[in-house]
């Protein structure tokens, strides 16, 4: 068991939010933004956390970072008490919020990184070395000498990301760092973390919506809903809780005759005459399929989806909260 | 020490960076110390051109000193901080290793420096060059000046931070602002030498508030008004409150941190 860099235990956030009821009165009604979050997180680590909107992962990110008090339960993070040591911690941990900036507005790219090394204190050769590497990897070099103000989204997000990384955290906190970007600097960002990753010593939490970042990035995936862990897990495994199904699209020379004889293998829709058949896989393979369609002749062309990711968490978004709900691991 | 200079620098340079509002806020200040300096020597002429201790030309300094220092402890208008905290961008203050106290005074030095360097000089030598300005007798009241001059700001920075610290409970703190401003205006010897009052008025204010320490007291010792001991005691009575209100900002800093709830998703 490699070493614990995150642990919550019982971890809840309400909420008061007063609302107006007639003319003076107002009620005072708790809103329960997370609601008992257990989660340990290991060294080098990639975790996806994803719910629907307000199921409470941005306030989730706030409590590990120390900058919001929880109600109540137990938060580590890098040996830290997030909230009463948060100032030792900040030199622990690196934050994107993808909706906040965390640079200096009126000044240029390049003056924010510069000032970011006396803040945090690192050594000259190590931020050179580091940001060499960033301007190499996120194709800074083109906006760094602009006011962050005059930076389009895109960039100011690399922007972003290189700040969080110049002190060389152990683990790096994302909260949508891909919102509203473009297919390309998507890449570009997706990309780097991912290298990032697989060096292994930095540990990685995103929070995102665009399912895509996570395939691409994190084996580990914690959905949470209501403020509560619905699904803590790989991506197979939320496949397999869902009976997600590979699928075989095949299109035939002569319409579909009604039989594989392959067990594990459904059909799911005949398209175009019969011309077009798309078969579920819940057991057997894809080659025992293809192999026994072959043997019928007539094969034209075969396509193999593998389950959506899309469909499958939107499955669970749709399932309604309730404590009886079992998360895997 | 290497942080903080860091910080200074980068409010220095921020404020650089808006040479046209730098431009016209000299500008602005210096028409109003025509009008201000006009209006208070017809004063002191109807009291045989003395006035509460000062001579003609003590009270041409200190309006004119008093027009360039307005801009360097910026008594008025700052909201940086509060309007961080209604939006939420606060939380990025938060997230470095420095105390939130610490890294927004250095930020507010290195803005006084742009604004000593821009906004003092232009009232300052418009002043000197079409009135009759007393200069210090002894040379010591140079550095003194200085000195006061940065313990204003400290003082001055103490109290704006408090005010905009209220929108952690308020998130609009317009109303706080008008009446601090209001308040300001009056009692740190801006619109007229506070030795005009009574001397319990005068007791009260210094003692009381934070307001003359952040303005009165460094054109006081400009002007060399009182003995060398009363001169002291303005700048003891600034370093009390500067320290006051520093301890009050980490404080309430600290509450607000404990207690409320950073906006935004
Ligand atoms: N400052 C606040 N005051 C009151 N309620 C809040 C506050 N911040 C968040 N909430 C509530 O807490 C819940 C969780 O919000 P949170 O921002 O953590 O959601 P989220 O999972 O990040 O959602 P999204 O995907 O939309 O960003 C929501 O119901 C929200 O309305
Ligand atoms: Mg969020």
């Amino acid at each position: 068991m490699s070493e614990i860099v995150i642990s919550t235990a019982d971890l809840r956030k309400e909420f008061t939010v007063s609302t107006r009821v007639g003319l003076l009165r107002r009620a005072r009604r708790t809103v329960p933004a997370v609601a008992g979050v257990d989660l340990t997180v290991a060294r080098g680590e990639m975790l996806g956390y994803i719910g629907p909107n307000g199921a409470g992962k941005s306030t989730t990110l706030k409590m590990l970072t120390g900058v919001l008090t929880p109600s109540s339960g137990e938060v580590t993070v890098c040996g830290f008490r997030p909230v009463a040591q948060r100032t030792r911690l900040a030199r622990q941990i690196g934050v994107v919020f993808g909706q906040r900036s965390q640079l200096w507005w009126d000044l240029p790219l390049a003056e924010s990184f510069r000032l970011l090394r006396y803040i945090y204190r690192v050594p000259a050769a190590d931020h050179a070395a580091r940001l060499a590497e960033c301007r190499r990897l996120l194709d800074l070099d083109a906006f760094l000498d602009t006011p962050v103000r005059q930076l389009s989204l895109g960039q100011r997000m690399r922007g972003e990301i290189t700040a969080a990384l110049l002190h060389s955290p152990e683990v790096l906190f994302l909260d949508e760092p891909t919102i509203g970007l473009d297919v390309v600097s998507k890449q570009a960002v997706r990309a780097f973390l991912a290298d990032l990753g697989s060096r292994g010593d930095t540990t990685l939490v995103l929070t995102t919506h665009d399912l895509a970042d996570i395939e691409k990035l994190c084996r580990r995936l914690v959905v949470i809903d209501h403020g509560r862990v619905v699904h803590d897990g790989t991506l197979p495994e939320l496949h397999a809780r869902y009976d997600s199904r590979r699928r075989v699209v095949v299109d035939l020379d002569t319409p579909w005759a009604g039989r594989t004889g392959v067990p594990g293998a459904v059909v799911e829709a005949v398209e175009a005459d019969g011309h077009r058949v798309t078969f579920g896989l819940s057991g057997g393979t894809a080659g025992e399929l293809v192999a026994a369609l072959a043997r019928d002749g007539a094969l034209r062309d075969v396509a193999v989806l593998e389950p959506d990711i899309e469909d499958v968490v939107a499955r669970l978004y749709a399932e309604p909260a309730g404590d009886d709900r079992v998360a895997s691991r | 020490m290497g942080t903080a200079w860091a910080l200074a620098g980068a409010g220095f340079r921020r404020y650089s960076t808006y040479r046209q509002a730098t431009v016209a806020g000299a500008f602005t200040n210096t028409v109003f110390g025509f009008l201000r300096c006009y209006v208070i020597l017809a004063v002191a002429a109807t009291a045989g051109g003395m006035a509460a201790g000062y001579r003609g030309s003590q009270l041409v300094t200190y309006v004119w000193i008093g027009q360039g220092l307005l801009a360097v402890v910026q008594i008025w208008g700052w909201t940086d901080l509060a309007d961080r905290i209604r939006t939420g961008d606060v939380q990025s203050d938060l997230l470095r290793p420095l105390h939130p106290v610490a890294s927004y005074l250095a930020t507010d030095l290195g803005r006084a420096g742009h604004a000593a360097l821009t906004r003092f000089v232009v009232p300052t030598a418009v002043g000197a060059l079409c009135f009759d300005m007393y200069a210090p007798h002894t040379l010591l009241s140079y550095p003194a000046f200085l000195a006061s001059t940065l313990v204003a700001v400290v003082v001055s920075f103490g109290v704006r931070y408090l005010v905009n610290l209220t929108a952690f409970w308020l998130l609009d703190i317009r109303g706080v602002i008008t009446l601090w401003q209001l308040g300001a205006g009056v009692l740190s010897g801006l619109y007229f030498p506070l030795a005009f009052l009574p001397g319990w008025a005068q007791g009260v204010l210094w003692l009381g508030t934070p307001f003359p320490a952040a303005f009165q007291a460094p054109i006081d010792i400009l002007v060399e008004r009182g003995s060398v001991g009363h001169r002291s005691l303005l700048l003891f009575d600034q370093l009390c409150w500067a320290a006051l209100l520093i301890g009050a900002c980490m404080l309430v800093q600290r509450r607000a941190e404990r207690k409320l709830v950073v906006q935004g998703g």
